[in-house]
């Protein structure tokens, strides 16, 4: 808590901050431990590591879908595990997510499954015309705006869920291994377009298990083993 | 802001029923099922109605008066025991009557006529049936008779005698049925609707399971509850209105089919005149359950999975 104060005073507040966080599940013991990590606006982060490292639990607990068991997770300065209900909705509104399954809601279209992010959102109908056209053109999507997921590529799948995730104008995109299901030319698709996202402001957070990727980036990484933290370089490079 | 989120949950419900054609489908004849289950019941219970009606009918008291029994003594009987709240109705019989009626049921017996005729003059005293509105109520109705023909106002001397006795033990052991029997009704159909909205609810949950990676997309993209679970609710108003009104199709076609039987077999309960007759309450029962069935599984399904 001294050390958020401490950043907070020099005006200088990063975005997320892990602070001392442990997460203990009872049937599998500690999935993370002692994990301190600050994330400043606008970065790029890599997250990398073996199965089981803790990467998924840390966006797990980002996103308020878990709640540590020591340590405080901050979002700009809230403790987002003291939000009540209606309150994470709102936070994660203000989050984009993006998943190695697309997560992408079956029975809507492309069109509609960005829509819907709007809508919860509370954006008028006005909007969401004029907006989501626009985002589908921006991941290259625009010729099919009405077509279901099972009639989409897996690239194009996850295309969709990045404007979906982008459409609210997010503060932090959070992407779980997004390219684990695709092949190179897809994956090179979807790492670009984060990396857009990134350069127009929006901080982004990302585990992989993609060596290549990570290396072409060449931005922050951070390495985790057996749920801790080993490496946490500024310009890193996949080394497992 | 309120009416759009209105509008668009009833959209997207309307949408995710159509579009989830097969897995709307099997919701749909779960309910119908149900619902047949529900309307099954209510003819039953009118049929059940009907005949111990029926039996209801055979069940009276009767006064039978002296030959002597000046005819404005036995009506002023007939007055004070339609004063009675438990009494429905009395019927009085003058002598002419009750003997008519003697000769119509011994038509075929040429000895009794005979000696009738013998005899040269009336020996039938006239009768007055008394029906009560429960069959529980004849006991009372037999205590005030018992006491007017023993007080002193004149009508011990008319009453000749009262059968009630003589039917205590049928009219106790018809009482016990319809007591019994109600209950067993009551308790069948408690259990069969019971069962019936069990296998509602668990089709609905099976329904909304299939969904659940759905509910959890949109947790994660930070759609409100009722955002959530307004859809599947609005999907299960259409799954149950849906039901409903092929249910009462079947019902009413059900209940053309098994008229003529059943007007033959329940003491003239025509159920396809019953259907008409009763539709705007059958319809309400029907379409009011099912409603609510769709409701309140849809609810308590998502629930289950909104916990993230």
């Amino acid at each position: 808590m001294e050390q958020i104060k401490t950043v907070i005073e020099k005006g200088h507040s990063p975005m997320i901050f892990f602070d001392k966080v442990s997460k203990q599940y009872p049937s599998s013991g500690f999935v993370l431990r002692d994990i301190n990590m600050k994330v400043d606006p606008e970065e790029f982060v890599s997250i990398v590591g073996h199965s089981g490292a803790g990467k998924t639990t840390m966006l797990k607990l980002l996103l308020a879908e878990e709640i540590p068991t020591e340590g405080i997770v901050f979002v700009e300065d809230t403790n987002i595990h003291l939000l009540n209900k209606g309150e994470i909705n709102d936070f994660r509104r203000r989050i984009g997510t993006v998943f190695q399954d697309f997560r992408l809601l079956p029975n809507k279209t492309a069109y509609e499954n960005i829509a819907f992010a709007m809508e919860v959102a509370g954006r008028s109908d006005g909007e969401i015309a004029s907006d989501v056209p626009h985002v589908l053109e921006l991941v290259d999507l625009k010729e099919k705006l009405h077509n279901f997921p099972h009639e989409l590529s897996g690239g194009e799948k996850q295309r969709v869920a990045i404007a979906r995730a982008i459409i609210n104008q997010p503060d932090i995109i959070i992407a779980d291994e997004p390219t684990g299901n695709l092949d190179p030319v897809a994956t090179n698709d979807v790492v670009n377009i984060l990396q857009k996202i990134n350069n127009l402001g929006t901080t982004v957070i990302m585990t992989t298990h993609n060596k290549s990727i990570v290396d072409a980036l060449g931005r922050r990484v951070v390495t985790m083993e057996m749920g801790k933290i080993i490496r946490d370089e500024p310009a890193g490079r996949y080394n497992l | 802001m309120f009416w759009t989120n209105v509008n668009r949950i009833c959209k997207s419900g309307f949408i995710n029923f159509w579009r989830n054609g097969f897995v709307s489908l099997s919701s749909v004849l779960v309910m119908i099922i149900t619902m047949l289950v529900v309307g099954l019941m209510i003819f039953g219970s009118a049929v059940f109605s009907s005949s111990l009606e029926q039996l209801k009918q055979k069940v009276d008291i009767n006064v039978y008066f002296v030959t002597s029994a000046p005819e404005e003594g036995v009506l002023a009987l007939k007055k004070d025991i339609e004063a009675l709240v438990e009494v429905k109705s009395v019927e009085y019989l003058s002598r002419e009557q009750v003997l008519e009626e003697f000769k119509d049921r011994h038509q075929n017996d040429q000895l009794t006529i005979q000696a009738l005729e013998e005899l040269g003059e009336n020996p039938l005293g006239a009768t007055l049936n008394i029906r009560a509105k429960e069959t529980s109520q004849y006991e009372s109705i037999a205590k005030f008779l018992e006491s007017k023909s023993s007080d002193t106002t004149g009508y011990a001397s008319l009453i000749s005698k009262v059968n009630y006795y003589d039917n205590k033990t049928s009219i106790d052991a018809l009482n016990k049925i319809i007591i019994s029997s109600t209950r067993a009704g009551t308790l069948i159909v408690s259990i069969f609707i019971v069962i019936s909205i069990l296998i509602t609810f668990v089709m609905i949950q099976l329904v909304i399971y299939t969904a659940r990676d759905e509910i959890s997309v949109m947790r994660l993209v930070g759609a409100s509850l009722m955002y959530i679970r307004g859809p599947f609710m609005v999907t299960g108003v259409m799954s149950g209105i849906v039901a409903a009104i092929i249910a009462l199709i079947i019902l009413y076609g059900l209940a053309w089919w098994l008229a003529p039987s059943s007007s033959i077999f329940f003491g003239g309960l025509n159920l396809a005149s019953y259907f008409v007759n009763n539709f705007a309450e059958i319809f309400g029962i029907i379409m009011g359950s099912s409603i609510v069935l769709g409701i309140l599984g849809s609810y308590l399904a998502v629930r289950r999975y909104l916990t993230i």
